[in-house]
């Protein structure tokens, strides 16, 4: 081993302790726990693969995944064509961009629970964005009490909070080189040709990324929306459709004292983002751009 | 496989999985424990006062004067001790807890309660200068309280909503008080019954009732009013004549509702429904699920047609919810104020808040009755109860004791109504689940000048308490209230018939409840 890889580990170590105590130590218990009857309270009983089975069995399970499938579909494209659109806007905008950056990073920073708590209001049937729509004349729906709306509601709340999103794109775009633009245009390329053939292939990496994040980030949503539909205050409606997985989990483990079967959801859940991100690193091979890759 | 070795990491290991599960940040934080479900809806806000969040009916407990009580020193011959022992509780120890010494911790809020949980907190101080009692600080949180358990350090005495205690008591979380009772002569007729029996698994008492929420019918008077109708009207024994009277007290501007007639208050009045309908939503030793009762399908087809005379479910809840009125629950522009409801059945902690809130509003008082003409009601709240693995078990056995007491009761209710006499804001009562204590409370504190126009909605309160009927508690107790919570959601919103939502939450509670049995 040279000096140079030494001092690397030696930087690296506090990464990697954190790592194997706060991450990977406590993935392979609660791997071993989901294979126990494991209750917090009482000592655990091996189980096999009991809570696997059941997690088969279990309608809500299904159900918390088919509204959470449905929230990632909805979600992520809308976070994706909404802050490219803002990012764009912002290119255009000059000295103002700096002002606009923290304006629309500001949510992001809001604490997720009033988030929750703020959309209550605003989501209303009476809320300020039926009111809005009632400008140009769409009778809006109930978005907190009506099945078929619970979800698209909670996408909208969602976009309340891209402006990370937006940043990411903001910085790719100003990559672009805009010699290129200057070469198409010599070309004769419109608008649409320009964004599809030099802006969108240079972005791409950026918008891999936060397609990644954010699918993880969907599958994994819960805080606003234990808030809105299963804390203090509750809308006291639409709670089926409002079921996302993580917080069906968090119920089992928390409420039911099941860990064990909770545990089983959790590796459930990594199995299915692995599988996902699988798939998107895959794809990227053929739409994502890296501009100076090996 | 043996836990104990594991024990930390698992927890650890759950615990990082879910916050992981939720997110490092953004939209996918983890929630803050103080939201967390451990605490059902129904769970203990700030003691006596309601918390001003929304119409989560859920809330503080209170309750009222038996006629006759027997005094509070009276030893505790009417509960039986059958139970096993709490090992750690040594036989000898003085009944008036002198000599209690080391160190007691509370699960329970103290910089931040309010008059009626400090007074009695400081009396259990005050007559144990020798003990240093801690308080977490916090309400009930299932994650917090796990995390201790599983840590091997718990609070000594826990303050946990009535209706979760099953669970806990499945898990082997609880140990059994009958020999606390016995040895600190504890005298369990002095709560009221279905309190006593919310605290009470196989036989075995596990938690010492505190609070005490009953609940019956508010009416707004100048809705009546309008409608030619009168409180003698609002009879919940009549459902055909209730659902008349529901659609004349609602009010509609084409499509869109202006004011609910009879709010049946679902999906969480069901078993008060169902009670009325001379049934309950499971066995009385807490281990079969009866949901599939045809009468409580029929009381729930009931209670949803109530609804629906509305109009659309969503359109009803939104309203209930966020409705002119609805949104302001707990504030002086409530929906009596603002004439958007006609009546509902709701806890009689509610009076507090009117009174404080809207002190000139009509509002009038009618017992919910069952099909048979009988007064009903039901009754939830908060008991104290002693972790299996808590170290000073005498010391939380004796808190448990003095902070229930009558004369403990009534001195904090004094404190509070000194305070709210000087602040000159109505004062209605604090309600117990102890019914010597609330006699006192309610015949020598609480007076027609102190509780103003609510008075006679405290008496109905009171002379109902007693008729209070209470789930049993079961091993499976949030999930069970999960699921027939859900059966109605999806009778509500997805058309299902109430028989075939009911069977088969029938089927998923009795796999729960066979599940969750130790």
């Amino acid at each position: 081993m040279t000096s140079e890889t030494r001092w690397a580990l030696i930087f690296l170590l506090p990464w990697i302790v954190g790592f194997v105590v706060f991450t990977a130590g406590p993935m392979v218990a609660s791997l071993v726990m989901s294979f126990t009857d494991y209750n917090v309270i009482q000592e655990a009983d091996f189980v096999g693969l009991e809570n696997y089975e059941r997690l088969l069995a279990d309608r809500r399970v299904k159900g918390s995944l088919e509204n959470t499938a449905i929230y990632a579909l909805l979600h992520v494209p809308g976070v994706i064509i909404l802050s490219l659109g803002l990012a764009m806007m912002l290119l255009r905008v000059g000295r103002a961009s700096g002002f606009f950056r923290t304006a629309f990073y500001m949510p992001s920073i809001t604490p997720t629970v009033a988030v929750g708590a703020l959309f209550l209001v605003i989501l209303s049937g009476n809320g300020l964005f039926n009111q809005g729509l009632s400008l140009i004349g769409i009778d809006g729906p109930n978005w907190l009490t009506d099945p078929p709306w619970v979800k698209p509601g909670l996408v909208i709340m969602s976009l309340w909070s891209l402006g990370s999103t937006v940043v990411i794109y903001f910085a790719a775009l100003r990559n672009v080189p805009l010699e290129l633009y200057e070469a198409a245009r010599m070309d004769g390329a419109n608008a649409w040709q320009q964004f599809r053939n030099i802006t969108l292939p240079f972005i791409s990496g950026a918008i891999f990324f936060t397609l990644i994040v954010n699918t993880i980030a969907s599958l994994q949503i819960f805080a606003e929306v234990f808030t809105m539909f299963f804390g203090a205050t509750q809308s006291g409606a639409g709670q089926s459709s409002a079921l996302f997985y993580v917080i069906y989990l968090y119920q089992k483990a928390f409420s039911d004292l099941e860990f064990g079967y909770a545990s089983a959801m959790a590796w459930l859940l990594f199995v299915i983002i692995l599988i996902i991100t699988a798939i998107q690193i895959r794809a990227s091979r053929r739409f994502v751009y890296y501009e100076g890759s090996r | 496989m043996q836990q104990r070795p594991l024990r930390g990491l698992a927890l650890f290991t759950v615990l990082s999985l879910a916050i992981a599960a939720c997110g490092g940040g953004g939209a996918t934080s983890a929630p803050p424990t103080g939201t967390g479900p451990s605490v059902p809806a129904e769970s203990e806000p700030a003691e006596s006062e309601p918390a001003e969040s929304e119409p989560a009916e859920s809330e503080p407990a209170e309750s009222e004067p038996a006629e006759s009580e027997p005094a509070e020193s009276e030893p505790a011959e009417s509960e039986p001790a059958e139970s096993e022992p709490v090992e750690s509780e040594p036989a000898e120890s003085p009944p008036d807890g002198a000599g209690l010494t080391g160190v007691m911790e509370v699960l329970a809020q103290y910089t931040e309660a309010d008059e009626i949980a400090t007074t009695r907190y400081d009396i259990f101080t005050d007559q144990n200068p020798d003990l240093e009692v801690t308080f977490t600080e916090s309400n009930f949180d299932a994650a917090t309280f796990l995390a201790s358990v599983a840590a091997g350090n718990p609070p000594d005495v826990v303050r946990m909503d009535r209706a979760i205690i099953g669970t806990y008591v499945a898990n082997g979380a609880l140990d059994p008080i009958d020999q606390c009772i016995t040895h600190r002569s504890i005298d369990m007729s002095q709560y009221r019954q279905s309190a006593v029996e919310g605290v009470t698994m196989g036989g075995q008492v596990y938690g010492i009732p505190e609070f005490y929420d009953s609940r019956i019918i508010l009416i707004n008077d100048s809705v009546l009013e309008e409608v030619s109708l009168t409180v003698e009207d609002i009879d919940t024994s009549d459902w055909a004549a209730l659902s008349a009277v529901n659609e004349q007290l609602m009010a509609k501007e084409g499509d869109s509702i202006t004011r609910l007639g009879f709010d049946p208050k679902i999906p969480e009045f069901l078993p008060l429904w169902a009670a009325a309908n001379g049934t309950s939503l499971i066995s009385d030793d807490g281990l079969t699920s009866n949901l599939d009762d045809p009468l409580v399908a029929e009381a729930l087809e009931y209670s949803v047609s109530l609804v629906e005379a509305h109009g659309s479910a969503s359109d009803f809840l939104d309203f209930r919810g966020n409705g002119p009125g609805g949104v302001d629950f707990f504030g002086a522009q409530n929906q009596f104020v603002e004439d958007t409801l006609g009546a509902f059945p709701m806890e009689q902690w509610y009076l507090n808040v009117l009174a404080g809130a809207s002190p000139d509003e009509g509002v009038s008082f009618a017992p919910f009755l069952d099909r048979e003409g009988n007064e009903i009601t039901f009754a939830s709240g908060s008991a104290w109860v002693i972790p299996a693995a808590a170290d000073n078990k005498e010391a939380a056995c004796e808190f448990m004791r003095v902070v229930t007491l009558p004369d403990t009761w009534y001195a904090a209710a004094e404190v509070r109504a000194t305070t709210r006499a000087a602040d000159g804001e109505p004062f209605t009562g604090t309600y117990t689940a102890n019914s010597v204590a609330d006699e006192r409370i309610f015949s020598e504190l609480v007076t027609e000048e102190s509780a103003g126009a609510y008075y006679e909605g405290v008496q109905l309160a009171l002379s109902t308490a007693d008729d209070a009927i209470t789930l049993p508690p079961n091993a499976a107790a949030e999930e069970f209230t999960r699921i027939w919570q859900d059966a109605v959601q999806r009778v509500l919103n997805e058309g299902v018939s109430a028989a075939d939502a009911l069977a088969d939450a029938d089927q998923e509670a009795q796999a729960a409840l066979d599940a969750a049995q130790p």
